[in-house]
């Protein structure tokens, strides 16, 4: 069981938390006040933005993730400009509102805020959204994150349950919650929205992010993590930011290893995997925050299915496709030798497996047989 | 239109042509009546000697005139047998449908079915000349009396031609005056005055009553007529139809008299019937006025006379012209274009023709109506661009064939099948293009003055005068004009003035080299939505106009203008000119309402900009003030234009 956290630990807990929001609100004042001593020195004041585009997107091979470029788009105001330039300001201006009150807005939520702004309401949420996402990359210069300005995603994480003790201060009180991962019987402590807040207690050895919810149900009903001393997380797909963010800094903060646990096909390997690792091309400017770069392949590999002689499926078109992409123009395959060895191999193959295919040699051998034989040899796990 | 099409055909001997294509049921004419006296009398009345027939084959009995038309025919039918008697007490000639065919004087041993010697003998009997005016009465819509509204709507325009051609010859500015009284629910009187020349007793009866008749055939110059159909056409379509002869009254300057003449025109013979002579009292100083009963239906809109006059006062700026219309409940409705420009324009040269414009049977005619001793002087007198580089030119050539002809045979020596070489020859010679001085283009400033006043609900104008430039050897300018958005309609396609030589096309607009230009042309390049193969859409005005010695028309009723390269080039570039100058006219204007739709956000958004700031640096509500307005500053010196 992990020890307990002392009144000292949470007070200092509390404190680096206000302390981060405090950071937020004065990036957003300092942003503001540019912005109205250009406007009374009479010049048009600007924002600077990084470039979002695959242009400005590098691999960064020391930190193993995608990363976003030096080019900044410099939007000045001017005529064109000054509606876009209202509403972003008064999206900052939300923001602070949010932090200082502790509260928080989803996408949708800011969208239906600006309906009280008369002539710089949003139409839509897509507007919003590019809002959004523009103050998003603005700040992620400054490492902070949208979350951090609080605003939270629709969707919320994945499930944790194992040896775990998360602290969870209270929106209005400031109380801390302590929640203990080892006791939810069956079910599983669900990851929020917004993990900024958390801190984690735990003396776990590593944690297991599973791609699929049937195979977290499995290893979490048996009790996997007590006998492996680790923390389960279910991805359920493509993991979410929250879900990211959480395995990020709980890894961290932990300082313990992320082993991935998904299926055995191109998607599961450079979607699934790919993401969690090094994030996305797409979003480079949060790879910074919500990428796991420690984590790394349990399985099932290509060499799994050999060697555990696993029932499988043909490839499909879109896999193939997609596994050749990958190895033409991902960095993160072209950067490792063995996932280009791997990936090549399931190619010739032509087949993929999935982790309940080890339920072929029966429902329990999965965690009796195949993950503590996988986890004596942790240095031969894929990158 | 009328069902008595047929009449009576001769064509040449030695050609075993079957006269044209006789119905069933036509009644025999006794022949001797019909070669004798082959025309019906229009109308007892008429202050006419009887003795003297209107033409008017195929017309009805006098009295079933005033009856309805189909009626008549009817009654025409019923009483067959006796009109021929009828025909014959009044001097009548064929009524009926009857045609050589039936009505050869060998009838009878057609009828008996003869050798073939004979069917040649009893159809040589048949074969005879034809009168170009017999071939214009049955084939009327070859000169664009297809229907009564369009016989209505070219018989005003043969009129005004006219009138504006007299004008301009004269230098006087013309004060055209037309109006259009309903008779009846089918009939009308078109009378057209003018204040041009007047016209001298002699002629009057020519050239209202004779088919091709006209001083403008045979000169090479920029004309509103040409063949001298027009009105005479127009005279004899409304004696077919209506039985009433063309009135004309005229005084040839001041001080004479005023001569009034109804004159008919006889088809058989192509020469004028005169039925009245007399002088009258006229207020006019000089000036021709006529007028033309005749069936018609008068309609709106497109094709409409109202239309018409708007378009011929586009291209005429100096001519004034008044339409006295009818109007509703038997009143009239008068419109007056008055004139915008107060020059008359510059009255064209005639040219010579060029060598390169002139084919092989017009060159053989002229080589034998030639007086001139030499080759050499039958080319330098007859033809423009032709001096003694060109004849040196035609000899090498000439020789090069291995002709007989020299430079100084006579021109009425040369063989025909030499002619055709000589012809061929010619054409290989490089020549000079022709003078373009003979051409009087209306001009891009009385042009714009004239669209700007006619057409006066566009916001924009503009107009492009080419220069001149030659098409087979004949000298040809275009100039194109456009009137564009205002109250014009926005989603309809374009509206397309055409212009021959002052004179608006009505009909066979999409057999039209200028059509086709226009539809050809990427309108989209100048902002103007346009759909395959269509005009473009929008509120676009265009006058398309061409000056030229000779217009080449697709048919005799002018009304499109042949695809000739040259000539589609030319209309081309003159509308991409001002489809450009159009372009950049919308561009400024998208610009402009873009740039108020923008200052529209100075006002609207910079409030915002102050809220916001306001609450993040939590300034007090005059920092905000400040701010607000020291930006609004900002931005609004910065859009100053």
């Amino acid at each position: 069981m992990p020890k307990r956290i002392s009144q000292a630990q949470l007070g200092g807990i509390r404190k680096k938390n206000v302390q981060a929001d405090r950071r937020t609100v004065e990036l957003i004042r300092a942003t503001a006040d540019e912005v109205n001593t250009r406007i009374l020195k009479q010049g048009k004041p600007d924002l600077k933005f990084p470039v979002r585009a695959l242009s400005n997107v590098v691999y960064a091979e020391n930190k193993g993730y995608f990363e976003i470029g030096r080019q900044k788009k410099v939007r000045t105001l001017t005529v064109n400009t000054v509606k876009a330039f209202a509403q972003t300001l008064r999206m900052m201006s939300l923001s602070k509102q949010l932090v200082e009150t502790h509260d928080f807005a989803t996408k949708r939520d800011a969208y239906y805020q600006s309906k009280n702004w008369g002539a710089a309401m949003f139409q839509d949420q897509t507007e919003s959204d590019t809002v959004m996402d523009d103050i998003e990359a603005l700040f992620s210069v400054s490492a902070i994150n949208r979350e951090q300005l609080r605003f939270i995603p629709d969707e919320h994480g994945g499930a944790v349950a194992g040896e775990l003790v998360v602290y969870d201060p209270d929106l209005e009180t400031g109380e801390i919650e302590r929640i203990d991962c080892t006791r939810f019987g069956s079910g599983a402590y669900s990851i929020p929205s917004l993990v900024e807040h958390l801190s984690f207690e735990t003396e776990a050895k590593f944690i297991l992010a599973i791609e699929t919810g049937g195979m977290f149900q499995r290893l979490q009903s048996h009790k996997f993590w007590k006998k492996a001393n680790c923390i389960l997380v279910s991805m359920s797909g493509v993991p979410t930011r929250s879900t990211r963010r959480f395995i990020r800094r709980l890894s961290e903060e932990a300082r313990i290893p992320v082993y991935a646990f998904v299926d055995c096909d191109p998607y599961g390997i450079s979607n699934i995997y790919r993401t969690l690792k090094v994030g996305s091309g797409n979003a480079a400017h949060i790879n910074q925050f919500f990428c796991v770069p420690g984590a790394c392949y349990l399985g099932v590999t290509p060499e799994d299915i050999v060697e555990y002689k696993l029932p499988t499926h043909p490839l499909k078109e879109v896999d193939i496709k997609r596994a050749r992409d990958a190895l033409k123009n991902d960095p993160f395959f072209l950067q490792h030798r063995a996932w280009r060895k791997a990936m090549e191999m399931l190619l010739k193959m032509g087949v993929r497996a999935e982790q309940q295919a080890l339920a072929k040699w029966g429902l329990n051998y999965v965690m009796e047989e195949y993950l503590p034989r996988k986890l004596k040899s942790v240095a031969a796990f894929l990158p | 239109m009328r069902r008595e099409r047929q009449s009576r055909v001769r064509v040449p001997a030695g050609r075993s042509q079957r006269p044209v294509d006789s119905p069933a049921g036509q009644r025999p004419v006794p022949v001797d009546q019909q070669l004798e006296v082959p025309f019906d009398v229009a109308q007892p009345a008429v202050d006419a000697p009887p003795a003297v027939a209107a033409a008017k084959p195929g017309e009805e009995l006098p009295r079933a005139e005033a009856q309805p038309r189909i009626r008549r025919e009817a009654a025409r039918v019923a009483t067959g047998p006796r009109v021929a008697a009828d025909g014959e007490a009044r001097q009548r000639g064929v009524t009926r449908r009857g045609t050589a065919a039936r009505q050869g004087r060998s009838r009878a041993s057609v009828a008996s079915g003869s050798s073939g010697g004979d069917i040649a003998q009893v159809m040589a009997s048949k074969q005879r000349e034809i009168s170009i005016s017999e071939f214009f009465a049955k084939n009327r819509h070859l000169l664009g009396f297809d229907n009564p509204a369009k016989a209505l709507l070219t018989t005003v325009k043969e009129a005004v031609d006219n009138a504006l051609d007299a004008c301009d010859e004269a230098g006087i500015l013309p004060e055209i005056e037309v109006q259009l009284e309903q008779l009846e629910e089918e009939r009308f009187r078109v009378t057209v005055e003018d204040n041009g020349p007047g016209i001298v007793r002699n002629q009057i009866p020519k050239i209202f009553g004779k088919l091709l008749y006209g001083s403008k055939f045979h000169a090479l110059k920029q004309s509103r007529g040409q063949q001298g159909i027009g009105i005479s056409a127009a005279g004899m379509y409304g004696l077919l139809t209506t039985g009433k002869p063309v009135e004309i009254t005229s005084r040839a300057g001041t001080g004479r008299p005023a001569h009034h003449f109804e004159v008919v025109i006889n088809t058989e013979k192509n020469t004028p019937d005169t039925l009245v002579d007399t002088t009258v009292e006229w207020d006019k100083p000089h000036g021709t006025r006529v007028a033309i009963t005749m069936q018609g239906l008068y309609k709106k809109g497109r094709h409409s006379i109202d239309g018409y006059l708007l378009q011929v006062a586009v291209a005429n700026p100096h001519a004034t012209i008044t339409y006295i219309s009818p109007g509703e409940e038997g009143g009239e409705e008068r419109l007056v274009y008055a004139r915008t420009a107060e020059e008359p324009p510059r009255e064209p040269r005639a040219i010579k023709p060029h060598p390169h414009g002139v084919e092989l049977g017009i060159f053989l005619k002229m080589m034998q109506n030639s007086s001139a001793r030499s080759l050499r002087a039958f080319l330098k007198e007859e033809f423009s661009r032709v001096g003694d580089k060109v004849i040196t030119d035609l000899v090498k050539e000439v020789t090069a064939a291995g002709l007989q002809v020299t430079a100084g045979t006579p021109p009425r020596r040369v063989p025909v099948r030499d002619a055709e070489a000589l012809h061929t020859a010619l054409g290989r010679v490089k020549i000079m293009a022709p003078p373009t001085d003979c051409l009087s283009p209306i001009g891009e400033d009385l042009l714009l003055a004239a669209l700007r006043q006619r057409v006066p609900q566009a916001h924009f104008y503009t107009a492009v005068t080419r220069p001149p430039a030659v098409y087979r050897g004949n000298p040809f300018q275009i100039e194109v004009a456009l009137a564009y958005g205002g109250d014009l309609p926005a989603d309809a396609l374009a509206e397309v003035y055409r212009y021959a030589n002052r004179v608006p096309l009505q009909y066979q607009r999409s057999a039209c080299a200028m059509t086709k230009a226009v539809v050809d042309l990427p309108w989209r390049n100048y902002k103007i939505p346009q759909s395959k193969g269509a005009l473009p859409t929008g509120p676009l005005v265009l006058v398309i106009h061409i000056a030229s010695v000779w217009v080449p028309f697709t048919s005799e009723s002018k009304e499109a203008v042949a695809h000739y390269p040259e000539i589609l080039h030319e209309i081309r570039l003159a509308l991409q000119e001002s489809g450009r100058r159009l372009g950049g006219h919308i561009g400024h204007s998208r610009r402009v309402a873009e740039e108020e739709q923008k200052r529209s956000y100075i006002q609207k958004y910079i409030p915002h900009i102050g809220i916001a700031l306001q609450e993040i640096l939590r300034l007090t509500d005059k920092e905000r003030e400040r701010t607000v307005a020291t930006l609004t500053a900002t931005l609004e010196r910065s859009r100053r234009m």
